[in-house]
């Protein structure tokens, strides 16, 4: 098919002229009724069937279409009084203003006016923008003139009150204009002056501003719906012209009766409201329009506007078809590339295959099985274009006439590239292509590790998926999109794929020096890892043979590979400087093997750059990496499946003298305070500079108490066992902190809210049960129990006034920073590096002279750094200098 | 006051957070455009009225080259393109 090309080179938007109307329109519409005793559409009414065929099989009596066919067609209405257009008052108030109001010249002597128009000529042809600006320059100082200098006329200030009524003020005081006398003053603008005002006089006449002919639109922009009970429902629209037309005839008739002014002043109003109205129904200061039922009717700006509307919600944004959407939940023994798909979503998406000898007995095979034998198909094409549903199709026959050329319908199978989603779409990583593997049961499948990506977890996330429909877009997905190329974030050039919470504890247990495994172990941990080769030697070969998990670790890793770094647990007295160290918290690997340290969330961990698994997937490339994830971390899951993982009450149990240790920790602080609170009461408290005495009483004691909590957290530490759960998560970094364990097992500590201690509720105090003006730590937030022995009810109610800011906190944020994003999104959007590492707008202008000002891409740099000496050096000598 | 703050000017140029400004002789202009395949309003702008452009007497037309102290690379520089309004 050849398609003329067309280029669109400029668009020019006008004013509809009334003669412009009246040409485009069909029919003048007379009658506010719609249809006649047998529900056929009137003549002259809304419903006009002139106005387009919409009903299947109606042939249109203007174009001679069907419905599919007919474009649809204007009517129009011919106010019998001018009314003001809404979008446009404002316009109309600078036109009024800036010319005479009995000459209609603009209030500018003539050599000025001569001297403009040259001038606004040479600035459209090269800066519209500029142009814009003389335009407001113009009219303001137009507007200033209060004597015509054309004609002498005394000009009187004009008052614009919206939406839609002027006056004038006149010695005698303030007199309405009305659009009648509107309109005549700008029929006498003439076109020099017009385009002085910024606008094109061909185009846009300032007296088509007022309104004197209505356009009404297609039924098409306004269909009707047939309710299951048979009763018709209008559109907002038609009820709105509805409206128009019977206050119009109304107004109509009145006049030609000859009744009272007034009378007619009123109707008039009437018709203004209801034009105004039907056009934005969310004008200030007037009423908006409602429906019988109390619904605000919807204007004609209220289809275009906002999120939901023309723009945002149709036009920017679509729903579209080959897609899915259902609850997400995990399987770790799935690659990271693929998708669990559920055989009713796989039955549903298509892809459309082409039929080629290669391919023909495959097809066959799926047209054969249908569309309810996964996996079949759904529609079979053939080379004129017509689609086939196989549901009512003889399938044996379709799968017989089947030939190259033809097209069919495939269900989803495995193997397929698609697209996986999760909002909100913050970063690139929020849509990654996936492989499908289609399996039983109801929701979408995927491996753990692409949680850190997608920030999912399984309370009742749902995501999305897309079929990319042509080669083209499948083979961009398959290798721009998969989540093997989306390991290394843009953000800040590290993994940001990587092992969570179970993953990290099971990483550190299998490599600790404390675990030796048996060959039925070594065997187990392999087989699920998918290891195929040789076992390796063991490591302790008498009284039994034993291997340690730092054996199987190396197993995965290149045989060149390198590498020294600190681990997570290096700390307090765990800590290791180097590999000559006791406490195997200093990982060391050189050609391959995995000799000292342990993993943990700095090893193995999601969003940890210039760790061991950032050097692996630079090195190494994403095919490794995805080869790693998908087996090594298995390993992981599967030995704290072996050995069982848990946490118990017990292991944040405290013994009685930690507990009386702390007790006098919180005696002696709770003392400073009362005695800082001693000194503020007799006045001799100093100040900190820039802050009132107050304000220092309470950084005072919120340090004395921050301080004790430390220490507090120090006793914790050195009197629970390093070795149990809980303090293994929090230690390798895989859930939970030391604070979280300070909090079970000795005190939950100062809550607060907006950063300072809870005081607000009763007067001078949080809750009755403390006196007025206690400021001490208890009566202001300070929580000396634990989760391990309990809150006190009056602790409860400090910890829910602190929690509850936090849930504030984070709703307002989504919606704020959601905002900037979006913001930030539109002006940057169009923004590209070019081959020259310029960054530049699609017009060419220049926004950087080298990328970032280093050139660096953040993805396939280290850190951000364009490269990491001290690895690389690390990488060839083996060692760190 | 506002008086006597008028009358206390200092060279801006001599600022610590103000980078070095010069204006590029055309012959270099040309030059530099052309390195960079723009046009003189594809560069950003910078108008007459800055301190920075009075200061160093660039006038409408002319490109400004400064020198930036950029975080991810040391120096920079680049260049701007004076405009009247």
């Amino acid at each position: 098919m050849v398609v003329e090309e067309k280029i669109i080179k400029a668009i020019k938007f006008g004013v509809l002229s009334p003669d412009e109307i009246r040409k485009m329109s069909v029919t003048a519409i007379v009658t506010s009724e719609l249809y006649d005793e047998d529900g056929r559409p009137i003549q002259g009414g809304l419903m006009d069937p002139r106005l387009g065929a919409i009903a299947p099989g109606q042939i249109c009596p203007t174009c001679g279409n069907d419905a599919k066919g007919c474009p649809g067609h204007f009517g129009h209405i011919d106010l019998a009084r001018p009314v003001i257009h809404v979008g446009f008052a404002k316009h109309i108030y600078d036109a009024l203003r800036a010319t005479c109001r009995k000459c209609g010249r603009l209030l500018l002597p003539d050599v000025e006016v001569k001297r403009y128009l040259t001038l606004l000529e040479r600035l459209e042809e090269r800066w519209p923008l500029l142009a814009k600006m003389l335009v407001t320059v113009v009219k303001k100082r137009a507007s200033k003139v209060m004597e015509c200098p054309h004609c002498g006329e005394k000009q009187f200030k004009i008052v614009f009150e919206k939406p839609y009524t002027y006056y004038e003020e006149r010695p005698e005081g303030r007199i309405q204009l009305n659009p009648m006398e509107v309109r005549s003053r700008l029929e006498r603008i003439p076109d020099w002056d017009v385009r002085l005002l910024g606008l094109d006089p061909m185009e846009a006449r300032p007296e088509w501003m007022v309104l004197t002919v209505l356009p009404v639109p297609p039924i098409q922009v306004r269909p009707s719906i047939v309710l299951e009970s048979g009763i018709r429902a209008e559109d907002d629209l038609t009820h709105k012209l509805a409206d128009i037309v019977r206050t119009n005839e109304r107004l109509r008739s009145l006049l030609d009766s000859g009744a009272p002014q007034r009378l007619i002043d009123e109707h008039w109003l009437l018709l203004q409201y209801h034009v105004a109205t039907y056009i934005d129904n969310e004008l200030p200061r007037i009423p908006v329009a409602r429906h019988r039922g109390g619904r605000p009717l919807k204007g004609l700006a209220q289809r275009l506007k906002g999120k939901e509307g023309r723009f945002r919600g149709n036009l920017s944004g679509k729903r579209v078809d080959y897609s899915a959407r259902t609850v997400i939940s995990p399987d770790p023994n799935i690659s990271v590339n693929e998708v669990g798909v559920p055989y009713e979503i796989a039955k549903t998406l298509t892809v459309r295959v082409t039929v080629t000898p290669w391919n023909i007995e495959e097809m066959r095979r799926y047209v054969l099985n249908g569309p309810d034998r996964w996996p079949g198909a759904n529609y079979v094409i053939r080379p004129d274009g017509r689609k086939i549903d196989l549901r009512y199709a003889d399938r044996k026959r379709i799968a017989e006439m089947l030939a190259p050329g033809w097209a069919v319908e495939r269900h989803l199978k495995d193997g397929d590239i698609v697209l996986f989603n999760r909002q909100p779409s913050l970063h690139r990583m929020s849509i990654m292509a996936h492989i499908v593997k289609v399996l039983p049961g109801r929701t979408f499948r995927l491996n753990l590790l692409v949680c850190p990506p997608y920030n999912a977890d399984f309370d009742g996330d749902e995501m999305n998926l897309h079929v990319p429909r042509t080669e083209e877009a499948q083979a961009e997905a398959r290798e721009l999109m998969l989540v093997q190329y989306h390991i290394l974030s843009p953000r800040y050039g590290g993994p940001i794929i990587g092992g969570v919470q179970d993953y990290v504890s099971g990483a550190y247990l299998l490599t600790s020096k404390a675990n030796l495994l048996s060959l039925e172990d070594v065997v187990d941990l392999l087989s699920a890892a998918g290891y195929r080769g040789e076992i390796p030697e063991p490591a302790v070969l008498s009284p039994k043979r034993r291997w340690t998990g730092k054996q199987l670790i190396s197993l995965f890793l290149p045989k060149e590979f390198n590498f020294r770094g600190k681990a997570r647990v290096s700390s307090g007295i765990f800590a290791c400087e180097d590999e000559w160290c006791w406490n195997d918290s200093f990982i060391t690997i050189k050609k391959g093997e995995l000799l000292t340290g342990v993993l943990d969330k700095k090893a193995v961990g999601a969003e940890q750059p210039e760790n061991m698994m950032h050097w692996l997937i630079k090195e190494y490339g994403s095919d490794y990496a995805r080869y790693v994830y998908d087996h090594m971390f298995k390993m992981f899951i599967r030995f704290i499946e072996k050995r069982g993982f848990t946490m118990t009450v017990d292991d944040v149990a405290l013994p009685p003298e930690a507990k009386e240790k702390i007790r006098e920790i919180l005696r002696e602080a709770e003392k400073k305070v009362y005695e800082v609170i001693e000194l503020y009461r007799q006045g001799k408290l100093e100040p900190v500079p820039g802050r009132t005495l107050e304000e220092t009483l309470e950084l005072r004691i919120l340090d004395i108490l921050s301080q004790a909590r430390k220490q507090v957290e120090d006793i914790v530490v050195n009197y629970l066992d390093p070795f149990n759960n809980v303090f293994i998560m929090a230690r390798t970094g895989a859930r939970g902190n030391e604070l979280n364990i300070t909090q079970m097992a000795a005190l939950l500590g100062q809550q607060s809210v907006r950063g300072e201690r809870i005081h607000r509720g009763y007067r001078g105090r949080f809750l009755p049960h403390f006196k007025p003006g206690d400021l001490g730590p208890a009566a202001r937030g300070f929580i000396y129990g634990n989760f391990y022995d309990g809150l006190s009810p009056l602790e409860v109610f400090f910890h829910a006034a602190g929690g509850r800011e936090g849930l504030v906190d984070t709703a307002v944020r989504t919606s704020q920073s959601g905002y900037m994003q979006r913001r930030l999104v539109n002006a940057l959007q169009d923004l590209r590096v070019e081959y020259d590492g310029t960054v530049r707008t699609p017009y060419g202008e220049l926004v950087q002279f080298v990328y970032g000002e280093d050139g660096v891409d953040p993805m396939k740099s280290a850190h951000g750094k364009a490269v990491n000496i001290d690895r690389e050096i690390e990488r060839v000598i083996g060692w760190r200098v | 006051m506002a008086r006597k703050q008028k009358k206390q000017k200092f060279n801006i140029l001599e600022h610590e957070l103000v980078p070095k400004h010069e204006v590029v002789p055309p012959e270099e202009a040309v030059r530099i455009l052309r390195e960079l395949g723009v046009s003189p309003p594809q560069l950003p702008w910078i108008r007459v009225t800055d301190p920075v452009v009075q200061a160093i007497g660039a006038k409408p037309g002319d490109i400004v080259r400064i020198y930036r102290k950029s975080p991810t690379s040391g120096e920079v520089v680049v260049y701007r393109y004076v405009v009247g309004y």
